[in-house]
């Protein structure tokens, strides 16, 4: 089939062995636009999926206690000049399960697309997601990524999500992540996202900390440059007794780039606790001279700087 | 006497109007430690910092000159590629690079293991672990010297090297110092550890930006343990 080859060549792209997301003890799903390529589920991993003619419907359902060992792969992707691919994704963790996703999204030869996901995802008692979301895109510029998604963290879960934009050109991005935090649960939510000529990024993250002791961490990583911008909202509400939640975010702005972070936090009960701390500007000249130092050029140092900020 | 490496004459620098340092007149020869002591805020850190060509500190007057050629016309990552490092006094985190990044940065002409061993950071452990908050001051000013040493450099300027060292690990730091001169380098010492300074070849002492006296690191140090000063008369080079 025309788009599996795409999609190999794509995997060979990045890095990844297509021959590992592809083996038989792996679930995986591979589609393109709204056509679903590939799809299995193994013991203890369940994946349904449903091609439409303006969706493409996923649930994914980890039993109960199941420790699924190996990553679950979820590759979206476009291989075609333009298109659209939607996703409405169901996902949910049984108790005591565990288990890695990890979702590449394939956008570096469409010119133009929209790539929109609608996720809610439930994690049951003591379960534990680690989801791992890396975007590739082209240099058009014109690609739209809509992720949003609700997500609820049961009693002494852990939720770790890492989403990850650095490669290409950003095109619009429009992040939207609202999560619950149960009893005793963790939510630690990641973004990183490299934004160069006319990019727009918008990025809202909210930690809901519902339960005595939750957890919850929203840190975010952005670089803008030429004439992108970036606005940033990590938002961190401590309901619960004994509640700790912060917000951490650093925005570095080149040339005519903007960026705009919006910390918000806020506390209803006496013995929860909410920090944040957001840094904007150009590159730290501390760490600029540190590198320069060693013999780097100004313009090697900055790109340093950004890419370890976004590794 | 070999020739000098790096030459200071009457040189002044001010900042935000404040005269930091003022006529100095130094030299630095070819494989030679030089000591410079000084109480807090006499402007020993701020002749680094000017020597390196960090923002911000820039001479109002006189010359440096490294190996003959203008020191201060050079932008910081030339001089770092003539041969100039810097241990610096408050190394600072850097999210997302790890250890071994750090050290493998730049033209070095030494293995990173081996100058982590070099000041006692075991490779196997250190090399792979990112330079962030997560280090100790201790640890992150030995990863300093270990990423000078791997420069190689012709020039090594040392900002304090053992302030927030643990005492096991002081002889490492201390024996940097003379590996350095075997490998032919010239040594910038700043540093207040008495003994560090009179291993060095000369000495000079620094007061209120002022070079008060140079010479025999023994009668330096020996003048500035007990405050003899012509500049301040023993009123500002104490700690």
């Amino acid at each position: 089939m025309t788009e599996l080859r795409a999609l190999r060549d794509a995997f060979a792209m990045i890095g990844e062995d297509p021959a590992e997301v592809l083996a038989p003890d792996t679930a995986h799903l591979i589609a393109h636009g709204h056509q679903v390529i590939s799809s299995q589920s193994i013991p203890g991993v369940r994946l349904e999926t449903h091609g439409e003619e303006d969706c493409i419907k996923v649930r994914l359902d980890i039993a109960p206690g199941g420790n699924i060992e190996k990553p679950i792969h979820l590759c979206f992707g476009l291989f075609e000049r333009f298109g659209t691919q939607n996703v409405d994704l169901v996902l949910t963790l049984g108790a005591g399960a565990r288990a890695t996703v990890w979702s590449h999204c394939l956008f570096t030869l469409p010119l133009a697309a929209r790539h929109a996901m609608t996720a809610r995802v439930e994690l049951g008692p003591d379960a534990e997601l680690r989801s791992n979301e890396t975007h590739y895109h082209g240099l058009s510029g014109l690609i739209e990524v809509i992720p949003h998604a609700i997500v609820r963290v049961g009693p002494g879960a852990r939720y770790i999500a890492d989403f990850s934009l650095v490669q290409g050109c950003v095109g619009t991005l429009d992040i939207d992540y609202a999560v619950a935090v149960e009893e005793g649960g963790v939510a630690e939510l990641t973004s990183k996202v490299y934004g160069h000529r006319s990019d727009r990024i918008r990025i809202r993250e909210a930690v809901s900390l519902d339960g005595a002791g939750a957890r919850g961490l929203v840190k975010t990583r952005v670089a803008v440059e030429d004439d992108a911008s970036a606005e940033i909202v990590g938002a961190t509400y401590g309901n619960a007794p004994g509640a700790r939640g912060h917000v951490d975010c650093m925005e570095i702005v080149r040339g005519r780039a903007t960026a705009r972070a919006v910390p918000e936090v806020s506390v209803s009960h006496p013995e929860a606790k909410v920090t944040h701390e957001a840094a904007i500007g150009s590159v730290d000249a501390r760490q600029l001279e540190t590198l320069m130092a060693r013999g780097l050029a100004p313009d090697d140092a900055v790109d340093r700087i950004i890419l370890g900020m976004l590794r | 006497m070999k020739p000098p490496l790096l030459e200071l004459s009457d040189l002044t620098v001010e900042i935000g109007g404040r005269r930091l340092l003022e006529g100095i007149d130094l030299t630095v020869r070819s494989g030679e430690v030089h000591a410079l002591v000084g109480a807090n805020g006499s402007g020993k850190t701020t002749l680094a910092r000017l020597l390196m060509g960090a923002e911000g500190y820039r001479s109002s007057a006189g010359a440096v000159r490294f190996e003959g050629t203008d020191l201060l016309a050079l932008p910081m990552h030339e001089r770092a590629r003539r041969g100039i490092a810097i241990a610096w006094q408050e190394p600072v985190a850097l999210e997302g690079l790890s250890i071994a990044d750090y050290l493998g940065c730049g033209p070095v002409k030494q293995p990173a293991a081996a100058c982590l061993e070099q000041v006692g950071l075991d490779p196997g452990e250190y090399l792979e672990r990112p330079l962030d908050r997560g280090l100790s001051g201790g640890e992150r000013r030995r990863i300093e010297l270990a990423a000078l040493l791997s420069l190689g450099p012709r020039l090594a300027i040392l900002d304090e090297p053992t302030a927030g060292i643990d005492l096991s690990s002081l002889p490492l730091i201390e024996a940097a110092i003379p590996a350095l001169r075997r490998a032919g380098a010239a040594v910038l010492l700043i540093t207040h550890e008495e003994t560090l300074a009179r291993q060095a070849d000369v000495a000079s002492q620094i007061c209120g930006g002022r070079i008060v006296c140079s010479g025999k690191p023994e009668r330096v140090v020996d003048r500035y343990k007990h405050r003899v000063c012509v500049r301040c008369e023993g009123e500002r080079c104490h700690d």
